[in-house]
């Protein structure tokens, strides 16, 4: 009975028998778990979806009102906390994943002859993945997603000549206000996710209709002219059905991301909701998500003079070079033949990590909320030295050097300056300043200079 | 492409003509749909808010030489702006009648800066700018003094013109 009715849905769709081609169609033999990372990504976009859609029932894409409606969502719709961590920890997943492809397909040189257009119309993901993540974060409508936004269009506004035209364009006017979050939503929600869907239909045509790389073996490069042929040999020879002898493995590795998506969702929940979206309110510490914490590393550690030419044309570069890789389309294969590609690999991921903890300490922020020095560690009744101690406190100091571990990290530990200099050097650093640090000739009288170089130099 | 059937000289130029005809028609609609939908997305780029006083506090309220944030709101804010229509600036009572306001927002990436008065300085949270009490930059990534905003005293108010946030 089934059978029939499968059979003529089949006769008049014929949708059954072309998914069973699908998914029946011949792959080769032994690719294994590095393959399950692009279908990975595709799940997690899906679960984006779905999630984003039960957000948006009761999201309000105002500036004034986004922000409570979040709370609600958070504190007292049912499942809304879980379906907002499921939605951030879903995002966390899908930037890390397409970032893993796209390693994979680099270091298998699976973008090589025919599959250049495979390599470009994941590239142009991998970008859109981005913006979906930042204008996403955006919509956590609180102080922090505020000063993002003016953050990004301060980047854009460094580009020459149409720099202020972008930053207006991101602002949707002349400063933060009643119309920049509804652009945002309807990106997010509508414009960027319908691009999404029609390059990963190209995409999966394109795999399709090229077939799944072959694992590559050093010594045996592609030449356009035989590539094709050798590739269906291989498949007469050797093809398993993609269903179920590859995609076990994508059935398998995509349940258990899912499975840790809905268990951090559980336990750590989505990401807390800041202060109010109030740009009057000037105690803020404005941090992207995790996924652009490296690049904030980047625009603090940047030589200055260097820093326009890092933020403008270092997207650029980035996005010429996805561009051009799919053009080095004909030899080997095998990372072993392509040493440079290993290493350019290991170099971006390992500066992407470095930067990523930098960013996680940013030891460049002053640390406003440090704690006046403890008497003991003072550790003198010395009147002088005890007023120093207080006025390396008060005047700002503290906020940038470290003594007895109390204390930022932008200038260096004061622990044990008296050791390395003298009394005067302290005096000249401190009047006269450094390349990161103020003269404090501007701020403090002569008198207290003394107390403070008195304090300093009793540290040892 | 199959070669078309009853392809003779007068069939094949009717042909050329539907299907340039066709082509031009979808353009044409195409425009008419998208260069609106275009148009509206740019449109912040044309609009220029006006710029307007806002009165922050009586003269009396500020003290000579103290610096303080004050908040007032957007040159036009919309009406579902709520919170996000505010805006800040530092503001100094320079003597009896002179005042000075600072932009809030760091030259380097707009971050905002916080005044520390025991120390004088502007200090930025983000990327650990410093700007001297007079805005010149002190330390830091910053590439330019922070901008101020002009003020003026109106009948015993002290009042603040709202500005474009300053894009370096």
């Amino acid at each position: 009975m089934t059978g029939t009715l499968l059979a003529w849905i089949d006769d008049r769709t014929g949708l059954i028998s072309a998914a069973r081609r699908v998914l029946e169609h011949p792959v080769p033999p032994r690719t294994g778990w590095w393959y399950v990372f692009g279908s990975a990504t595709l799940l997690a976009f899906i679960l984006q979806v779905a999630t984003g859609i039960a957000l948006a029932t009761a999201y309000v894409p105002s500036s004034g009102q986004a922000y409570d409606s979040l709370k609600f969502i958070s504190e007292q719709a049912l499942l809304g906390r879980f379906l907002r961590g499921m939605h951030f920890f879903g995002a966390s997943a899908m930037v890390l994943l397409i970032g893993i492809h796209v390693s994979r397909t680099y270091l298998m040189a699976a973008y090589k002859f025919p599959r250049e257009l495979n390599w470009l119309t994941g590239a142009v993901l991998l970008l859109l993945t981005l913006a979906l993540a930042f204008t996403g974060q955006l919509l956590r409508w609180d102080q922090s997603a505020v000063w993002s936004v003016i953050v990004g269009a301060a980047q854009a506004g460094r580009a020459p000549v149409i720099g202020p035209e972008i930053a207006r364009f991101i602002l949707a006017g002349d400063t933060v206000g009643g119309a920049t979050l509804s652009r945002f939503f309807a990106f997010h929600v509508f414009f960027i996710p319908a691009l999404v869907f029609a390059l990963i239909g190209l995409h999966l045509i394109l795999v399709l209709r090229h077939g799944i790389s072959e694992r590559p073996k050093a010594g045996d490069p592609v030449d356009p002219a035989t590539y094709r042929q050798r590739y269906d040999e291989l498949l007469r020879r050797e093809g398993v059905p993609f269903w179920p002898d590859a995609a076990w493995r994508d059935v398998v590795f995509g349940a258990a991301m899912v499975a840790t998506v809905a268990l951090l969702a559980i336990i750590v929940g989505p990401p807390d909701l800041g202060p109010p979206p109030d740009p009057s309110l000037l105690e803020a510490y404005p941090r992207p998500d995790w996924y652009f914490l490296w690049y904030f590393a980047v625009l603090a550690m940047a030589p200055h003079h260097l820093e326009n030419i890092i933020i403008v044309a270092g997207p650029l570069i980035f996005g010429a070079l996805l561009l051009v890789v799919p053009f080095f389309n004909k030899g080997e294969r095998s990372v072993r033949r392509r040493p440079l590609a290993a290493l350019l690999v290991v170099f971006i991921w390992t500066m992407i990590v470095v930067f990523w903890v930098a960013g996680e300490r940013a030891p460049w922020s002053p640390d406003f909320d440090v704690p006046p020095l403890p008497a003991q560690t003072v550790g003198t009744n010395d009147s002088t030295v005890v007023a120093g101690a207080k006025l390396f406190h008060d005047r700002g100091c503290a906020f940038c050097h470290a003594i007895g571990g109390i204390g930022g990290k932008r200038g260096p530990d004061l622990s044990d300056v008296g050791d390395r200099m003298s009394a005067d050097q302290i005096t000249a650093r401190i009047t006269n300043g450094g390349p990161n640090m103020p003269a404090y000739v501007r701020v403090l009288s002569p008198e207290e200079t003394g107390a403070i170089v008195e304090f300093l130099s009793h540290r040892r | 492409m199959d070669a078309a059937p009853h392809a003779d000289a007068a069939t094949l130029a009717r042909r050329r003509f539907l299907s340039r005809l066709s082509i031009a028609l979808s353009a044409a609609a195409g425009a008419i749909v998208g260069l609106p939908v275009i148009g509206f997305l740019f449109a912040p780029l044309t609009r220029k808010a006006p710029r307007v006083w806002r009165a922050v506090g009586r003269v009396e309220d500020f003290r000579v030489g103290e610096t303080v944030s004050v908040r007032f709101e957007d040159g036009s804010p919309l009406p579902w702006a709520g919170v996000t229509a505010r805006t800040a600036a530092w503001l100094r009572r320079d003597d009896a009648s002179s005042f000075t306001a600072f932009s809030v927002h760091c030259t380097h990436l707009g971050c905002p800066v916080r005044w520390i008065s025991e120390a004088k300085l502007f200090l930025c949270p983000c990327h650990g700018g410093v700007y001297y009490a007079d805005g010149s930059v002190s330390a830091g990534p910053p590439p330019k003094p922070l901008p101020t905003y002009p003020v003026r005293v109106r009948n015993g108010q002290v009042e603040i013109e709202t500005s474009p946030i300053p894009i370096v």
